[in-house]
């Protein structure tokens, strides 16, 4: 059969309110073709649309919708004969993919039985295969394990497995890698890269341009419902003809943008006057370990003889996988967790030796902004209480000011804001105690591209403006790239490697750190960028 | 999405496969040791009780029956009632461990025997309502788990009503149609099948309610699961869908249900076994209330608590079963 | 990581029919009005002497002279019904708000004062958990006499436990929340973070636990009535009045019906606003 295997011409799906409005595109076989936008942009509707769940309410139109040279409008039943056995589905949220309460072989083994793929007798080894092809090792301890049981990149296999098992001409995957670790990340994008070596066509759905860029084919920019850009990846990064893909591509950090505003709305540092120099040493982390011990099992070391300073007005970021202790250096220094052995001090004062009302007053000068900064406002308050609770009323427009929230949002309560005037908040509210360290724990981590350029602009305008100094935690070597003076790389509990930023990501010495650099997504970025 | 989820990475691979006979009698040891605490402390609670109420403790036990000072003697020494507070704990809780629940001085008659005549009655009541509570809601809740909003709105605003109908009115109005008017069951309580069956519709209809319900929400809530979402794009159709996946996770809450219903239905059972002038341990409980025959009223207490526990422990080894996430527990 | 994708939209907040839950949430609440000022003041709906018995017209069918007919002492069923509201409902209430107070000091000590009085307190709980609700009020009604009173008592025994561990737990998780970390990261005390952050969220799930009992303890309390351990007669109370109504149930409907829709209605209008009491409380929340 001639022609792509899919075929899509000016397809639209409407929830009410349109999701997608009038997208073409085309999948060949052997292909990786890659759409890719922020939240809300209508790429995952599209993806699902493509296996008839969009959903009950969806209502979807289109021009032309075939698959292999079948309409898949109004289809109805035969959905069944399709789904799985000639396109398979990825979705992302691995641990919620699978079901919790069957063993990882039967989910496996589900496609092979409802197509009929291989006789009875022969699911059992079959699915074995499949998972030693997906590259989980141990396939026969891991078929009778349940899901809970599996970490998340093993989790993601296991769904990879599931989708391919009845060997499906198209295999659509959204989202597959979000929330794995980078280099948990790269091995399962070069497992779909190998799928389609093998003449399997990839649909793959992401927020991350940088990651898709150097795995796709082609690659459709998709923003409010449409593609604003397409092409191949080299095309669509290094000659981005649509506004939003250059502003999309000038709001990723790297290395290349230290010192610029990524969402262009803040002066450069590079400016005269722009970067503030590192003052007085503010504190001084001296051997610290942890290890925490949960009945019946292990214990699990956390850190390990970890020692820092922090100066005031620099950022000292802290790198590592999930697992490697950076959390748990971070509640050191707010004095949440205390070290088994070893200090933290700040000025000189141990924090341990602090009691009462000193103690209290001291954990004003360290304050911490989170990942998810909701939880950390109390459920019953406005955004102006969450700042009047440290700052009083008087301060609240001044702060507010500061990082960039308007009059509009200031009685609104702080559940309604959305994610970047949130974390926006976050930051008022932990500089309202005027602190001299804030320590950010993957504070942009759950935002998009272009919120996460705003918040990081702001942290920095802050900075030099005020010359608080932050202890930036992240698994996101771009970022910390972008942000950070110097650099902590961590690995399970230990301190492998630090020093200036630019000089340990330029020439890593430790074998982990470089690890990290060939997994980190941004690079095919910052080579077109820069 | 996961925000904030820090869980470690690596999870040995041979470790969590432990031997699962091995694991399930931990667990059900464990949870029995724990449900002889609560027993012992529902009978030290009811020791005390009754040493605290005013008056002699023996006058409490003969519940100021006239009885003869021989009786009186023959008490005082059976509960060791002239030594020390203690020395009567230890001698309560021993005649307990022997299945000794006193003696009833007001019916004369061991306690024992006066629950064991009438509990026959009562247990089948609640085997029936507990049978006809799970056949209706299952069947109920699969029909009613659907999207469409009229359905919903039947469904909820009819647990609602049911709820608020207090359940011996509703024995009532039974009677009131299917004896009295139309003929159909007997009017008085017999032992006979015929006899059982408005006593359990009375008695079923709120945990039918609830039981429908939580089962509903929970298939409902169940299909918008992303584990739905991938079986349905491997192909499996709806049926086989609801069969392997969907019902396994909507029935996990109703077995959590379960243990407190059936506590509830021994007390609503007494309420209905008077409407319905059944026989069964309501009409004995309760002129035990009212003639302050301690001995009596203890005893339907510590059984009622030892049903309850015992259903428990079913309850949870249920649940260690049908949920691998709650093993690591253990 | 990155925000959800495009969640696809649930049916239920799209399709959820507004208008007549709000009429049926405000027909509700209209009885609720309805019930609060008979019990306050009787009077202003019934004139008739609820306990002047008529031996001439003793179970009178419902008519023109007696809406809801008259009972076995030929007293007037409308006006027992409606001076029947407030021994009715108080016990259920009282015992909701005595339960409602007592878990919540029960549940809060317990999460607040260390491991040692938090298991004892959890056993305690354990133990009341094990007694039905209602055997409870036997063994309260054995030992102090069966009255209004004990009613009261015995079902607030029976509620606390699951009060006492919703509040227990809400304070757990509080205590644990990232919202009260930061507060103790702005230096405030103890006494500051507790009272000004974990009590005051902690509320409202106890108190929507608190609306949706109280429909099933006004039942209960009936069928303790029913069954004689209420308030004595001739208190008006409507479950007694069914108990006097079974006894007629072959000759007349009547004294066997009133009272019960009169239950029922109430319950009904109590769940229906107090759901959406706990669905608000619920939303504020998140």
């Amino acid at each position: 059969m001639s022609g792509p295997l899919v075929r899509v011409r000016g397809l639209a799906v409407d929830f009410g309110a349109p999701a997608v409005r009038g997208v073409s595109f085309d999948v060949e076989r052997g292909q990786v073709v890659a759409i890719v936008g922020e939240s809300g942009s209508g790429k995952s509707v599209t993806a699902r649309t493509l296996v008839g769940l969009a959903g009950e309410t969806a209502r979807i139109r289109a021009d032309e919708l075939t698959f292999d040279g079948i309409d898949l409008t109004g289809l109805g039943r035969r959905w069944r004969e399709l789904r799985g056995r000639r396109i398979g589905l990825v979705v992302q949220d691995a641990l919620g993919s699978l079901d919790p309460l069957r063993r990882v072989g039967a989910e496996v083994a589900e496609a092979l039985r409802e197509h009929r793929i291989v006789p009875r007798a022969a699911v059992g080894e079959t699915v074995l295969d499949l998972l030693a092809q997906a590259g989980i090792p141990e396939p026969a301890v891991r078929a009778r394990q349940y899901p809970h049981q599996l970490s998340g990149g093993l989790r993601q296999r296991a769904l990879i497995a599931a989708a391919l098992a009845a060997g499906p001409d198209l295999l659509i995957a959204d989202e597959p890698t979000t929330a794995l670790d980078a280099t948990v990340q790269r091995q399962v994008l070069a497992l779909l890269r190998e799928r389609a070596a093998a003449g399997t066509a990839v649909l793959l759905i992401s927020h991350d341009l940088a990651a898709v860029a150097e795995l796709a084919d082609h690659v459709h920019v998709m923003r409010d419902g449409v593609f604003v850009e397409e092409g191949p990846p080299s095309q669509v990064l290094a000659a981005p003809r649509h506004p939003y893909t250059r502003a999309l591509l000038a709001a990723i950090p790297t290395a290349a943008t230290r010192g610029r505003s990524l969402s262009g709305t803040i002066p450069s540092l590079d400016e005269p006057g722009g970067r503030p120099e590192p003052g007085r040493e503010v504190v001084a982390v001296r051997g610290v370990a942890k290890a925490f011990r949960i009945r019946g099992r292990a214990p699990i070391t956390a850190a390990r003889d970890v020692s820092f300073t922090v100066r005031a007005g620099e950022t000292l970021g802290i790198v590592g996988e999930s697992g490697s202790g950076k959390t748990t250096v971070g509640r050191m220094l707010l004095g949440l967790v205390a070290p088994d052995t070893g200090t933290v001090a700040f000025d000189g004062q141990d924090w341990a030796a602090l009691r009462g009302k000193e103690r209290r007053a001291a954990r004003r000068r360290v304050q911490m902004i989170y990942q998810d900064p909701l939880s950390s406002f109390d459920p019953r308050y406005t955004a102006r209480q969450v700042v009047a609770e440290p700052a009083g009323h008087a301060r609240v427009p001044e702060l507010l000011g500061l990082v960039g929230l308007d009059e509009a949002t200031v009685d609104r309560p702080a559940r309604e804001l959305s994610g970047g005037q949130r974390q926006r908040l976050a930051i008022a509210r932990a500089l309202a105690a005027e602190p001299e360290v804030i320590v950010c724990d993957e504070p942009v981590s759950a935002l998009d591209v272009s919120i996460q350029a705003q918040v990081l602009d702001v942290l920095v305008d802050v900075q030099r403006r005020l010359g608080v100094a932050y202890v930036f935690i992240s698994h996101d070597l771009g970022v910390v790239h972008h942000v950070a003076d110097r650099v902590l790389v961590m690995r399970d509990g230990e301190v492998v490697e630090s020093g200036d930023v630019t000089e340990v990501f330029a020439r890593p010495r430790h074998w982990y750190t470089r690890e990290l650099i060939a997994a980190a997504p941004g690079r095919a970025v910052a080579g077109a960028a820069g | 999405m996961t925000i904030g989820l820090q869980q470690p990475e690596t999870v040995p691979a041979a470790a969590p496969r432990p031997r699962r006979g091995g694991a399930f009698a931990r667990v059900v040891a464990v949870r029995l040791a724990g449900s002889v605490g609560v027993l012992w402390g529902a009978v030290t609670a009811t020791f005390f009780l009754v040493h605290a109420m005013p008056g002699k403790t023996v006058d409490v036990l003969l519940a100021r029956s006239q009885a003869t000072p021989a009786v009186r003697d023959r008490i005082i020494a059976e509960y060791g009632l002239d030594g020390s507070l203690l020395d009567q704990y230890l001698t309560y809780l021993g005649r307990l461990l022997t299945g000794d629940l006193g003696d009833s001085f007001v019916l004369r008659r061991p306690v024992w025997d006066a629950i064991g005549g009438q509990l026959p009655a009562t247990l089948a009541l609640v085997a029936a309502t507990l049978v006809l509570t799970v056949v209706a809601s299952v069947v109920l809740a699969v029909i009613g788990a659907q999207r469409r909003p009229w359905v919903r709105s039947l469904f909820s605003s009819v647990e609602a009503l049911v709820v608020a109908v207090p359940p011996f009115w509703l024995g009532l109005l039974l009677l009131s149609v299917f004896s009295f008017s139309l003929h159909w069951f007997p009017a008085i309580g017999t032992s006979s099948l015929d006899g059982l069956v408005l006593p359990a519709i009375a008695l079923a209809a709120h945990p039918i309610a609830v039981v429908t319900r939580v089962l509903r929400d929970g298939l409902l809530r169940v299909l918008d699961e992303p584990f739905v979402l991938s079986a349905r794009a491997r192909g499996v159709g709806e049926t086989d869908l609801r069969a392997r996946h969907v019902l396994r996770h909507a029935v996990l809450p109703v077995t959590a249900l379960l243990g407190w219903i059936t506590g509830s239905l021994i007390g609503g059972a007494v309420i209905i076994e008077i409407v319905f002038s059944r026989p069964g341990i309501g009409r004995l409980v309760l002129s035990a209330v009212q003639n302050k025959d301690m001995p009596l009223v203890i005893g339907v207490v510590l059984l009622a608590a030892a049903v309850f526990v015992v259903v428990n422990i079913a309850v949870d080894a249920l649940a260690w079963l049908a949920d691998p996430r709650t093993r690591g527990q253990a | 990581m990155t925000p959800p994708n495009v969640a696809l939209p649930l049916p239920e907040a799209v399709v959820a029919p507004a208008r007549p839950r709000r009429l049926g949430f405000a027909i509700a609440l209209g009885v609720l009005v309805l019930l609060a000022l008979a019990a306050a003041f009787p009077q202003l709906f019934t004139g008739t002497d609820p306990d002047a018995a008529d031996l001439g017209a003793t179970l009178a069918p419902p008519g023109a002279d007696h809406w809801f007919g008259t009972d076995q002492n030929g007293r007037d069923l409308y006006a027992r019904v409606v001076h029947g509201v407030r021994p009715s409902l108080l016990i259920g209430l009282g015992a909701t708000a005595l339960a409602l107070v007592g878990g919540i000091l029960l549940g809060t000590l317990a999460a607040q004062s260390g491991k040692v009085v938090d298991q004892l307190v959890s056993r305690l709980l354990d133990v009341l958990l094990a007694v039905p609700g209602l055997l409870l009020v036997f063994l309260v009604a054995a030992v102090m006499g069966a009255s209004g009173f004990t009613a009261v008592i015995g079902l607030a025994v029976g509620a606390l436990p699951g009060f006492a561990r919703v509040a227990r737990a809400e304070v757990l998780r509080l205590r644990g929340s990232a919202f009260v970390e930061a507060a103790h990261g702005l230096g405030w005390s103890r006494a500051r973070v507790v009272f000004g952050h974990i009590v005051p969220n902690a509320l409202p799930p106890v108190f929507a636990l608190g609306t949706v009992s109280l429909g099933a303890m006004v039942v209960a309390s009936s069928s303790l009535s029913f069954v004689g351990l209420g308030p004595k007669p001739p208190t008006a109370e409507w479950g007694a009045m069914l108990a006097a109504g079974r006894d007629f149930l072959s000759i007349a409907w009547w004294p066997a019906v009133f009272p019960g829709l009169a239950i029922t209605a109430a319950v009904l209008a109590i769940t229906v606003v107090g759901g959406r009491v706990q669905s608000g409380i619920e939303r504020r929340g998140r």
